[in-house]
């Protein structure tokens, strides 16, 4: 799909000899990718045994789902009172983590800041891998996953624009297609030893920056527009879901570039990273902020609709899962704040690491579980039927969290030999 | 492909030697042949691990048919296809679980609109109308499912969110409450709206139904249904061959496939030849009034109109065709 797009892109690159430019941009394109495989299955053998470990990690979720699929979701801890559990909480996370990938865009190209230029690329494969994860967890929730092509629109029945599901299917595609082009396009170019054309990527990335908002916000609305539902039927969330996409996506790109810088020989330039430091600076306490403000309506009015902030943040008639979960992920979100205000965070790369991950899991515990979970609790009736997943269901989620960790390592593991020109196209490759 | 990948591979060796050459740390894999067959090793073991980590999925790809497979939209079935597919699944019915049905589909009647009302006041929580919604709508039988489900609250006012599911004990308790929930057929169904494949939709006499061959087990409606009404196959059905009921509803009470969602259909496949719903002829206490709403001689339609009725969650506006009332 993405040779595609961004191949008959690059036909149009090269005007005069339309078309012999454009067969030798299929052959050279395609050659592209066969050299990029060769790139991602070729590495140290620190780089073997990081990518067996994950491939093992994932066979083990695949084994997991399949037995699932076997034996029907009664082997998952869901119920017909708490309906949707781990998978659609990854789901949620992910789709933040997806959108947070672009933010390094927004410095980059918005404000024509040209250091930030190298690593956007490496936010962009974050999405990548993200919306790849995204759709994976919504795959293995599917009661009936043979019955996929019934959302496909023109062949299946596509409730378009009624179901916020039809939205969100719709522009997580797009999301991913923006990105597989550019990605494709930039590294295609430096891969050719070419500058990129302006106008073959600059609109596509900003249509991305406004795509981001876009995927978080209708993954929002899938829950605020639930007026049965009143833990979710509030206009906070979608605000709230940005805020934690803009921590999660900065907070696991941090991370990611501390351990490219540590393993490889692309070093990062420290101004990108102050960049990131100071959007983390804002959102973690943007996101505290909304936090207390929810807490606040709910317990100050203390109607029937607060039962579930109570279950969540206090327990209800004894029922207590999720509160040292949620206790926990405020603690790390606090922590974590407070570190990205600290000056000195930014010259340690270890506490400015160890403040990403506190943050990361924080986002993971506060948006996931602990958004989905206490949505169900108590039931539309009132019941209260608690859920912790079951043994299956960590093993799928591990298994698409090693996927994920593989698409991004083989992604890094092309881009890097790329964008330092260790790896360029030969006289015969080079799509004259 | 085997000579674009030697190729590709002798580039490499020559042009960047070094630059991510994996070998620097194991001397003997600096040999192309040497390499190339370490990675044939490990693409095969990969495979290998890969189809044994799926191996557990061949029953089920084993039970898919691909008539089953390929099945349309309930709308969008001609007849010919629905008598195909009715006798289809009477023979899948009648190998899984042992019993011969008969499958049909009976349309709706011009100028109906069906309506319940339950009399709160004499129904005394027996949930006689629990188990023969069990035993019409063929539900499983070892989790004891069905699309009703009666609370027990206090006399005093009629808060069902302090009810009991569970109660245990002889009926009725004085100074107790016993109140039936079930689908309440809305008129503005929010789980209709949020299906991302409409596979459940409102039939023009008022019952929400569920196409159980296109549902894709995605469970958003149960997110959106105020009345927890929406149930879940977590599950393939287990009945045992003496209780299949046989007269099966294509839109109804036919066996349930495995990751579907189900819920009440007013026993489409009852009322709409005539019938009352299983609950309702099953009611020792006459709590249950069932009727056409567009008749105004029905007695659903004197209830409404001499009776104080409520409808539930009222503040949702979902506009139930499901009403209660009291009759003192």
């Amino acid at each position: 799909m993405s040779s595609d797009t961004s191949s008959s892109a690059k036909t149009s690159t090269a005007p005069g000899t339309a078309s012999e430019a454009g067969l030798s941009h299929w052959v050279a394109y395609v050659r592209f990718l066969w050299r990029s495989v060769l790139l991602a299955t070729d590495g140290t053998l620190l780089f073997y045994a990081w990518m067996t470990v994950l491939t093992a990690v994932a066979f083990v979720g695949a084994n997991a789902w399949a037995q699932q699929v076997a034996e029907g979701m009664a082997l998952t801890n869901m119920s017909n009172q708490v309906s949707w559990g781990l998978y659609i909480a990854n789901f949620t996370f992910v789709v933040g983590v997806a959108a947070g990938g672009v933010m390094m865009v927004i410095p980059a190209y918005l404000y024509r800041d040209e250091r930030m230029h190298a690593v956007v690329i490496f936010g962009e494969m974050l999405a990548i891998a993200a919306i790849i994860m995204a759709m994976l967890f919504v795959t293995v929730d599917l009661g009936r996953p043979d019955r996929f092509w019934h959302l496909v629109p023109g062949v299946g029945q596509f409730n378009f624009p009624w179901s916020m599901l039809t939205w969100d299917i719709i522009v997580l595609n797009i999301y991913l297609l923006l990105n597989l082009h550019i990605v494709g396009y930039l590294l295609y170019m430096r891969f050719l030893g070419r500058a990129p054309a302006p106008r073959w990527y600059v609109p596509f990335v900003v249509i991305s920056i406004a795509w981001a908002i876009s995927i978080h916000t209708v993954t929002a609305f899938l829950y605020a527009g639930l007026g049965g539902r009143p833990f979710w039927n509030t206009a906070l969330l979608a605000p709230r879901f940005l805020a934690s996409a803009f921590i999660s996506g900065p907070a696991f790109l941090i991370i990611a570039l501390t351990v490219v810088g540590r393993f490889t020989t692309f070093k990062i330039d420290r101004r990108p990273l102050g960049t990131l430091v100071s959007i983390l600076k804002v959102t973690t306490l943007l996101n505290l902020f909304m936090v207390v403000s929810e807490v606040f309506t709910e317990f100050y009015s203390g109607t029937h609709h607060t039962a579930s902030a109570r279950y969540l943040f206090l327990g209800l008639d004894g029922h207590t899962a999720l509160v040292p979960w949620i206790w926990i992920a405020i603690g790390l979100n606090v922590v974590a704040a407070a570190l990205f205000l600290y000056p000195g965070t930014l010259k340690n790369r270890r506490i400015l690491v160890s403040a990403c991950v506190m943050t990361f899991i924080g986002c993971w515990i506060e948006k996931g579980m602990g958004l989905v979970v206490p949505g169900f609790i108590p039931s539309a009736l009132n019941e209260i039927v608690e859920y912790q997943p079951s043994v299956i269901e960590w093993r799928v989620t591990a298994g698409i969290w090693a996927f994920g960790l593989i698409v991004y390592s083989a992604a890094i593991k092309v881009a890097i030999p790329i964008l330092t020109g260790e790896a360029r196209a030969t006289d015969g490759d080079n799509g004259r | 492909m085997d000579d674009e990948t030697r190729k590709s591979l002798q580039d490499e060796a020559v042009d960047d030697p070094g630059s991510d050459n994996p070998g620097s740390d194991d001397p003997g894999s600096d040999n192309p042949t040497r390499r190339r067959m370490l990675k044939a090793a490990g693409a095969t073991a990969w495979f290998g691990a890969l189809g044994y980590s799926l191996w557990p999925m061949r029953k089920y790809i084993k039970n898919l048919d691909q008539d089953e497979l390929l099945r349309d939209h309930y709308k969008e079935l001609s007849v010919a296809d629905k008598k195909r597919i009715f006798a289809a699944i009477e023979k899948k019915t009648e190998r899984e679980y042992g019993a011969k049905v008969r499958v049909s589909d009976p349309p709706p009647m011009p100028g109906v609109k069906y309506g319940y009302a339950l009399n709160l006041t004499t129904c005394i929580g027996c949930r006689k109308c629990v188990e023969a919604c069990r035993v019409e709508n063929n539900h499983d039988r070892t989790d004891m499912q069905s699309y009703i489900r009666v609370f027990e609250i206090e006399n005093m006012g009629l808060d069902i969110s302090k009810g009991r599911l569970d109660y245990d004990h002889p009926v009725p308790v004085k100074g107790r409450r016993y109140f039936p929930v079930q689908c309440q057929h809305c008129d503005n169904p929010p789980c209709v709206s949020v299906c991302p494949t409409k596979a459940t939709w409102k039939e023009p006499d008022g019952i929400v139904a569920i196409d159980y061959s296109w549902c894709i087990g995605c469970r958003y409606c149960a997110a959106a249904c105020p009345y927890q009404a929406r149930f879940f196959n977590w599950r393939k059905p287990r009945i045992p061959a003496n209780e299949v009921n046989p007269d099966q509803g294509y839109l109804s009470n036919r066996v349930r496939p495995v990751g579907v969602m189900e819920k009440c259909h007013f026993c489409l496949h009852r009322v709409r030849r005539g019938k009352f719903p299983a609950c309702l002829e099953a009611c020792p206490a006459g709590a249950r009034v069932f009727g056409n709403l567009r008749d105004p001689k029905s007695e659903i339609r004197w209830v409404l109109e001499n009776r104080r009725v409520f409808i539930l969650k009222e503040e949702q506006a979902t506009k139930p065709s499901f009403f209660y009332f009291l009759a003192e």
